[in-house]
């Protein structure tokens, strides 16, 4: 028999957890990955990526998600976001002669790799935006809870 | 555009029950039905990407005001604020009286028919490489007010995280 867990909710939405979170943090990185391409952008993958995270954390408790991805990582990688989108503002500055300047060209359109700089202005949109909004989850719903 | 009007409707309705039902739970729940009614009006004016991002922007918030709020919050609401009250009564009405001279100095609705946007949809493709056209406004015309959201964004996440810090808070 499966012993009764001590934290978290119960063992049948434990396993929808286990098989269905994985999927949505794929389906996150595909949206910001192909942000160009189809009809999204960095921050509907962004939510998407937090979500899956949200939802790991509201089924199984605080301690096992906090072990793979604390507020501290979290905080990190949101700042590291934020640094990538102004380094590549900046580097437009000295290559182009102004801010935003796309450097890269254009490349073959409906690829993967194209469209100049979209692609890394997403990724950084989406780390900004996800790691941001499970910081504020974390922060919001668990820190406050505590006796200290 | 009868279905539109019909979700409009809906979504006064639960706007009004969420201001005004005395019980937390339900204000939260009808705050979710409101968003879900504005993701289905974005989804009939054909704006797909606005859609998703409302809908799951939804979910999170609805998440984080259900765990956060409902249940530990010791403000009784049953008793009214009166000088609250008549001070933003006094401020909607002179914010009004200033939109309705202010609306009479604007262009019509739609005035000069798609201007702008007739260049967007004529040379984004060219010019950008991407035949998306809203990521190609968002993120090559339009790359300094994305910026400046996004900067917003990060502002309110520091907002938060020094709002809700245990060290070097008094209680």
């Amino acid at each position: 028999m499966i012993e009764e867990p001590k934290t978290g909710m119960n063992i049948i939405v434990k396993t929808v957890t286990r098989l269905t979170t994985g999927l949505i943090l794929l389906f996150g990185i595909y949206i910001v990955f192909h942000g160009h391409i189809l009809s999204e952008g960095g921050f509907a993958g962004g939510v998407v990526i937090a979500l899956s995270f949200i939802h790991l954390m509201l089924a199984y408790g605080r301690e096992i998600v906090l072990k793979k991805m604390s507020e501290k990582v979290s905080e990190l990688l949101g700042n590291i976001g934020a640094v990538i989108f102004i380094i590549i503002a900046v580097l437009g500055l000295f290559t182009g002669g102004y801010l935003f300047f796309d450097f890269f060209g254009k490349g073959k359109p409906f690829n993967l790799f194209s469209a100049g700089l979209m692609p890394l202005y997403n990724i950084a949109i989406s780390l900004i935006v996800g790691a941001g909004l499970f910081t504020v989850f974390v922060t919001l719903v668990f820190f406050r809870s505590e006796k200290k | 555009m009868f279905d539109l009007q019909i979700l409009i409707v809906f979504m006064i309705i639960c706007s009004v029950v969420a201001v005004e039902t005395k019980d937390l739970l339900s204000a939260v729940i009808s705050i979710g039905a409101t968003g879900l009614g504005l993701s289905v009006c974005f989804l009939l004016l054909q704006a797909p990407d606005l859609a998703i991002v409302q809908l799951v922007v939804e979910i999170l918030v609805l998440v984080i005001l259900i765990r956060g709020t409902v249940n530990r919050d010791g403000i009784d609401y049953r008793r009214r604020l009166w000088l609250p009250l008549i001070v933003s009564g006094v401020f909607i009405a002179l914010f009004l009286v200033c939109v309705y001279y202010l609306i009479n100095e604007l262009p019509r609705f739609s005035y000069p028919i798609m201007k702008i946007s007739k260049t967007y949809i004529a040379d984004g493709f060219k010019q950008t490489g991407t035949a998306n056209t809203v990521v190609a406004i968002l993120l090559n015309y339009r790359l300094f007010d994305t910026f400046a959201g996004v900067t917003v964004f990060f502002a309110s996440v520091i907002g938060v995280l020094t709002v809700m810090r245990k060290i070097g808070s008094k209680k």
